[in-house]
């Protein structure tokens, strides 16, 4: 390393530098935000003063951007009438759907309009989310809630027309949307938790962050999807198919660690570089499940209907229920093994210090295939669930990659007891945010509770001290 | 199978507005990772910042200086508020960390909350024509400017001037950060963080300048590509960042040529396996086993494969030198 100006201890950046050094570099950031927030509040009013035919330019570019074009889509306008006058209904979910694949979703705008376009003519279903309704409004008929059969002709944009009015009978009480919140949240935190503890082991064990885990995911539910569903498959039911899915998938996540990882760790690669590769292997598999499996949202062939059952306040389906009893047993199970078996005390042992356990004689090479497997089946396992609660596609893995992330975090990445709680609380934060705040805000919640964790506790709420030197 | 006009495809593409853009942003994610060791996995977000910071005012009827002055505001803003957070953070975790940052900036910039400014899910379209009316080459239907098919019409091949101009104005000043102090400085912070701090330098502003200034050049290339089409949230996505990493290590990260010969060097060979594969495919070679559509997805398996390979077999890339990569354990 060229040691330049090294010897002047007083000089960050001494001289012949376009940046600011010294002790002047302390004031410059700070200024630069004042001056260009003062930038960025005050130019609209600029513009909006010496502008008057640019505004109406303007106005005309978005009018012709909101314009219905040739392609055929489906479209309405939800009002509600007050006192004899037709208020527009902003804010309100619509989803078109053909089959089991979801073609579109659209939320109507401050004039009530909605618009989803569709790939081609045919026939689709409507549907609106009444909980997107603002409170105590509903459909003046609750069964029309979707709307099969609409056909949609070339060219054409089809206006469909949701009835709104007071809700009557299927009113939700405040506890009840909470709670079913919060069982949604338990429902999705559970899925996430399973999907989280391979990420964070194989972090633990080895140091690497991995990208393609969400990939992993992805594969269980696929390998499932060919054993369940898909045409030249056995067609076995999805509880037969569930198990040998895990399995496959731990035997080849296994088989990649024999095969892959322990060369390339053999070739003394760094792990900066490792987590690079996992994005190129991400890059692979995501789109090789896209080649083989299709780019379409499909579904299972098993529980897709189910009738509700009531618990208390919560609505649910009998499936949703059983993930969650599932998830809870298996990672209980998970964490008796880690707490009293020989192999998990090993890979805690690992995860806590990898020099100290060699030392002690734990065979860490081992210790990485384990997790490895573990949580790749795992993995598998959450990617089912989440295909059967909600839908497959090739996406549906990358899609959970960062709450997962969120989860580690949260919880203490490296740790196994810190993913899992981390999963939950993410599952639930996620969930429940959309009680007070707008559905489209969730995510954000999950992904603003990451970086502040970061900011204030990196190493989690389970996680152990010294990783954040 | 037409192998001169798939080779004429991919070499018009490897010198397009988007190699020029993709270049430029390298060359800003060159600053942070190659020479600094800032693994910003948020890179976007500078793009997005400039895209938005630009055709937001020029939407409003600003001239377009004074756009162009919003679009680099919005992307120090963006760098500060990234950067000031996650800059103290381990390696790893600033990675995670600034991915969800950008992601955090692109689910705000599509919300129905923000629509009134950003236009949400639509996007904003139709802003640049002050932009274009700088535009000194002919845009008539007709006009092409090049030889045969390894051409451009006036519109492309204005946006790509400026933009090729700006990749070597950009290289220029970051060899010439490179050889001051400053840049002997940042140099030291990604070689080892406990020195160059015992040394008394401020390992903290060093990497805060390094990642602003990386991400003027993000917003640089968010501004170019929007001018070239527009503006939609759905295009900042996490996998943009990855490509620009693509793009970055390919030519060598931490050397100075690395973001444009890799950014001419990947489009082409990126465009060419999309030809090969299409044709191959349209020619029967696969039998039933591949059908056209699947041709898109498998030049990004391809990508991948390129990307491991990379990484694996020539860590420094085309140009760099061995023992001056991040990526391997000295």
């Amino acid at each position: 390393m060229p040691s330049g100006n090294f010897g002047k201890p007083n000089g960050v950046d001494a001289g012949g530098t376009p940046i600011a050094g010294g002790s002047k570099s302390l004031a410059l950031p700070g200024l630069v935000v004042l001056a260009s927030l003062v930038v960025l509040l005050l130019a609209p009013l600029f513009f909006n003063l010496g502008s008057s035919t640019g505004a109406g330019a303007a106005e005309l570019a978005q009018a012709e951007t909101t314009q219905p074009d040739e392609a055929e889509s489906i479209r309405g306008r939800l009002v509600i009438t007050e006192d004899g006058e037709r208020v527009p209904v902003p804010g309100a979910e619509i989803t078109v759907s053909q089959g089991n694949n979801i073609i579109g979703t659209a939320v109507s705008d401050s004039d009530g309009q909605w618009q989803i376009e569709v790939p081609a003519e045919g026939i689709y279903s409507v549907s609106i989310n009444v909980n997107s309704l603002p409170e105590g409004m509903g459909l003046t008929d609750p069964d029309r809630q979707t709307l099969t059969d609409v056909s949609v002709s070339e060219g054409q944009s089809k206006a469909v027309i949701f009835r709104l009015g007071e809700a009557v009978g299927s009113s939700v009480s405040r506890v009840e949307r909470f709670a079913n919140l919060f069982f949604s949240g338990l429902r999705f935190g559970s899925i996430l938790a399973l999907c989280s503890v391979g990420l964070s082991l194989v972090f633990g064990v080895s140091g690497l962050v991995n990208f393609a885990h969400g990939e992993i995911v992805t594969l269980g539910a696929l390998v499932a999807f060919f054993l369940n569903a898909s045409e030249g498959g056995p067609q076995i039911s999805l509880l037969a198919a569930a198990v040998p899915a895990m399995l496959i998938t731990g035997v080849l996540i296994g088989g990649m660690e024999i095969g892959f990882w322990r060369p390339l760790r053999d070739r003394k690669i760094s792990l900066v570089s490792l987590s690079l590769v996992t994005i190129g292997l991400s890059f692979m598999l995501r789109y090789s499940f896209a080649v083989v499996f299709g780019t379409d949202f499909r579904s299972y062939r098993d529980y897709n209907i189910q009738d509700p059952v009531e618990i208390g306040w919560i609505t649910t389906t009998p499936k949703n229920l059983v993930i969650v009893i599932i998830s809870i047993g298996l990672l209980a199970g998970l964490g008796l093994f880690l707490m009293n078996t020989r192999s998990g005390i090993g890979i805690r042992a690992v995860s806590a210090n990898r020099e100290l356990a060699s030392v002690a004689g734990i065979d860490v090479s081992n210790v990485l295939l384990t997790v490895w497997i573990i949580g790749a089946a795992l993995s598998a396992l959450g990617g089912i669930f989440y295909g059967i609660s909600e839908q497959l596609d090739w996406l549906m893995g990358f899609r959970l990659l960062l709450l997962m992330f969120a989860a580690v975090i949260l919880g203490g990445i490296g740790t196994a007891f810190g993913a899992m709680l981390g999963g939950f609380l993410i599952g639930i934060i996620v969930e429940v945010s959309t009680y007070w705040i707008d559905s489209e805000f969730k995510l954000v919640v999950a992904l603003v509770v990451l970086v502040a964790m970061l900011m204030v506790r990196p190493q989690g709420l389970l996680g152990l001290k010294e990783r954040t030197a | 199978m037409n192998w001169g006009e798939i080779t004429v495809d991919a070499l018009r593409t490897s010198f397009g507005v988007t190699a020029a853009a993709y270049a430029l942003a390298a060359i800003g994610l060159n600053l942070q990772f190659g020479f600094t060791g800032l693994m910003n996995f948020g890179h976007i977000a500078s793009l997005a910042a400039g895209a938005y910071g630009v055709a937001i005012p020029l939407e409003e009827g600003a001239p377009l200086w004074l756009a162009l002055l919003c679009g680099l505001a919005a992307s120090i803003v963006v760098s500060l508020f990234l950067g000031l957070p996650a800059l103290r953070l381990r390696l790893d975790y600033l990675a995670i960390a600034t991915i969800a940052g950008g992601e955090i900036l692109r689910l705000i910039l599509r919300s129905r909350w923000a629509e009134p400014v950003t236009q949400g899910v639509y996007g904003i379209q139709q802003f640049s024509d002050s932009f274009f009316d700088l535009n000194p080459y002919p845009t008539g239907p007709t006009d092409r400017i090049g030889i045969g098919d390894f051409s451009y019409d006036g519109r492309s091949l204005w946006v790509m001037t400026v933009c090729w101009s700006l990749v070597i104005i950009g290289t220029l000043v970051v060899w010439m950060l490179i050889k001051s102090p400053w840049g002997r400085a940042i140099k030291a912070v990604r070689e080892d963080e406990y020195a160059a701090r015992s040394l008394g330098k401020n390992v903290f502003f060093l990497r805060m300048q390094s990642f602003t200034i990386g991400g003027v050049f993000g917003a640089l290339a968010g501004m170019l590509l929007a001018f070239d089409r527009n503006v939609n949230p759905d295009f900042y996505l996490v996998v943009f960042t990855f490509l620009i990493y693509a793009v970055m290590l390919l030519g060598g990260a931490g050397t100075i040529l690395g973001p444009i010969v890799g950014a001419i060097l990947y489009w082409f060979m990126f465009e060419w396996l999309d030809g090969f594969v299409l044709s191959s495919i349209q020619d029967g070679w696969y039998g039933e086993a591949l059908e056209e559509s699947d041709a898109g997805p498998i030049r990004f398996v391809l990508l991948g494969l390129g990307l491991v390979l990379l990484i694996v077999f020539r860590p420094q890339g085309i140009f760099g030198k061995k023992e001056e990569v991040l990526l391997s354990d000295s």
